[in-house]
């Protein structure tokens, strides 16, 4: 299995709709990154591919070597700067064009999705995050069903599950975390996403989606919290145009300044633009919450591997 | 052997035999094949000598025989709309929940919901009537009543405990979806709308395949104004058209917020690609309108309350009248009777 040189496998999974899969998905990847490993990124979400354009490499297009798809490089490690490299899988890229309906029924997905884990090369990885589509159905069976079979015990390290504070949103998670139970994956924690809006004119927060709900439902299961993530609009302009997140004086998340320093480089200056995505994120006022995140995440798995 | 994506079926194969497995056939088709799903499988002249030819033959042909019931079970049913989106959480549910206490502030005027979100029902919860379960007497299921004049059918019914996982398989959710048409007591209601989950899977081509024959009025898009929900969305569209749904519309949600202590209005999904409306236009759809972030939205969702009676004068409010306004006409409706000007 081409999956044999991954060290770990990280699953992101969210019974909800839009709570920040793929950008929860991102911002591990690039914290990891960032850490110095080196990190892979499957997109199974077959029928809404995110995955491409968060990283900013839609047009990529897939190299097929003999028996097997390589997946695409957005930056390779830089040892000097402690940067591991990111590569990155997804259906998005095998389509011809990107208005496209993928329109397939179950089975069709399980052996896309079996393909997926079976043929695409990755290099030395030591941790591999999948995003998944939303719910409990074909892909995630077929997910849960190809992992536990053919991983080895070690490698499949569990999920992080992703939700929004509001009772829709973790009315449905809780179906996802006993889905987890249900199929022997073990939860590594869950991320509250979206939680507050700091208004960037007056700094007053507001909790579009309420707040808490998912620190509840993870003490409801007995599962690891690992934090709430606010909403950065900084972060889909990044995302969307490759903007280098800018604040205004005073911005402070979690009690630290990270208001944009007076002496920073100006604001469409081509060579900082053309910057990795990584190095961009750095800047971004969610960096040290996933930072955290991250690290948290990394103990669960190696406790893990200690039992 | 190398993976290819140009295996699949083509869109058309798959929209007009939605729920039918391509049978698992043994050899290449030779060149006069009429086709593995054909009425003339494994029978025509072309088989004989076929290695596929017992195969063909013995996979089930025609129409679903049960799609006559369904018609007959849904004739009195007046208008029939799909909610549909690519992309998950840009309130597919809130805006069905939305529309059906707008319909529904006529007393005259009798609604069904259709929740077909088999994994993630929301539906129950925001209509307030995630506890009912369902009855079921000789003329078939009763759809749980959230008002009067609001049925809501949904799989959260079902489940013994709330948090139960439905881990389904496509043929699996289906056969729920069908049941949701044949078997349930709609009786006669001026409106049926139809929530999906994201994506263009299974339970999107279902509910094109039951209720074809009967008739859809069409299908209204909910976007979040992002590129990154509208690449979602345009697949959706590409689906309907593809399945000859009519799109009414698209409703931009989530489209700005205004902040509650200094009313500055931040655009939290900034549209950097022009968000619905210029999707609209491309597309050569009506746009509905736009609907503000509100965090009452929310909270009156989780409630299972009406945001139309609970805040009335608020912007939001004002914005949805206008998309169910719209949404009325382009189903040769009287705005006013739907929803008076207020």
């Amino acid at each position: 299995m081409s999956l044999s040189k991954v060290k770990h496998i990280v699953l992101v999974l969210s019974g909800k709709g839009g709570v920040g899969k793929s950008s929860v998905t991102t911002q591990l990847a690039l914290s990891l990154s960032l850490a110095g490993h080196s990190v892979g990124v499957l997109d199974v979400d077959l029928t809404g591919p995110s995955i491409p354009r968060m990283f900013a490499i839609e047009d990529a297009k897939v190299t097929q070597a003999p028996g097997g798809w390589l997946p695409i490089t957005v930056h390779e490690a830089d040892a000097s700067a402690g940067i591991g490299s990111l590569r990155v899988m997804s259906l998005g890229f095998l389509l011809p064009r990107r208005g496209d309906a993928v329109v397939w029924r179950g089975p069709k997905k399980t052996a896309m999705v079996r393909q997926f884990l079976n043929d695409v090369f990755w290099e030395e990885t030591d941790y591999l995050l999948i995003d998944t589509p939303p719910g409990t159905s074909d892909e995630h069976i077929s997910l849960a069903e190809t992992l536990l079979q053919k991983a080895r015990p070690d490698q499949l390290a569990g999920a992080v599950v992703v939700t929004t504070p509001q009772a829709v949103a973790t009315a449905d998670v809780r179906k996802e975390l006993n889905f987890c139970a249900k199929t022997g994956i073990r939860v590594l924690g869950v991320v509250e996403n979206m939680c507050g809006f700091v208004c960037p004119n007056c700094s007053e927060c507001t909790n579009i989606f309420m707040s808490g709900g998912g620190e509840v439902m993870a003490n409801d299961f007995g599962v690891l919290f690992l934090g709430r993530v606010p909403i950065d609009p900084q972060f889909l302009v990044l995302i969307e145009t490759g903007k280098r997140p800018r604040y205004p004086e005073g911005t402070s998340v979690n009690g630290q300044d990270i208001s944009t320093p007076a002496n920073a480089v100006p604001e469409n200056h081509e060579i900082r633009d053309s910057a990795l995505l990584v190095r961009k994120y750095q800047d971004c006022s969610l960096t040290p919450i996933f930072a955290k995140i991250t690290t948290d995440v990394i103990s669960a798995v190696r406790q893990r591997n200690v039992v | 052997m190398a993976p290819s994506l140009e295996a699949p079926e083509a869109v058309q194969d798959v929209l007009a035999n939605p729920l039918r497995e391509k049978p698992n056939l043994v050899a290449p088709e030779p060149e006069h094949c009429p086709g593995p799903e054909s009425e003339k499988a494994g029978v025509a002249d072309s088989c004989a000598g076929c290695p596929n030819q017992k195969i063909c033959a013995a996979a089930p042909k025609g129409p679903d025989p049960d799609i006559p019931l369904i018609n007959a079970r849904l004739a009195g049913i007046k208008h029939k709309i799909l909610v549909l989106s690519g992309k998950g959480g840009v309130g597919k549910s809130t805006f069905t929940s939305l529309l059906a206490h707008a319909f529904a502030t006529n007393p005259e005027t009798m609604v069904g919901v259709m929740d077909t979100d088999i994994c993630g029902p929301s539906i129950p919860k925001m209509l307030g009537v995630e506890s009912e379960t369902i009855h079921v007497s000789n003329a078939g299921w009763s759809p749980a009543w959230a008002m009067d004049n609001l049925a809501v059918m949904s799989i959260q019914f079902m489940l013994p405990n709330r948090d139960d996982a439905i881990i389904w398989r496509g043929p699996k959710k289906n056969g729920l979806i069908k049941q949701f048409l044949k078997d349930v007591e709609w009786g006669e209601l001026d409106f049926l709308l139809v929530d999906t989950p994201p994506g263009t899977s299974d339970e999107h081509l279902s509910v094109n395949t039951f209720l074809k024959g009967s008739g859809i009025d069409g299908a209204v898009m909910i976007t979040t104004p992002q590129e990154v929900a509208l690449l979602d969305v345009r697949k959706e569209i590409d689906f309907c058209r593809k399945a000859g749904i009519r799109v009414l519309g698209i409703v931009e949600n989530m489209s700005a917020f205004v902040c509650p202590k200094c009313t500055h209005t931040s655009e939290i999904f900034q549209a950097t690609t022009g968000g619905g409306r210029a999707l609209a236009a491309e597309m050569g759809i009506p746009f509905l309108g736009s609907v503000p972030l509100d965090p009452r939205i929310g909270m009156a969702c989780d409630y299972g309350e009406s945001f139309f009676d609970s805040f009335p004068d608020s912007p939001a409010c004002k914005a949805l009248r206008g998309v169910v306004r719209g949404l009325a006409s382009q189903v040769n409706l009287d705005p006013n009777d739907i929803m008076p000007d207020a």
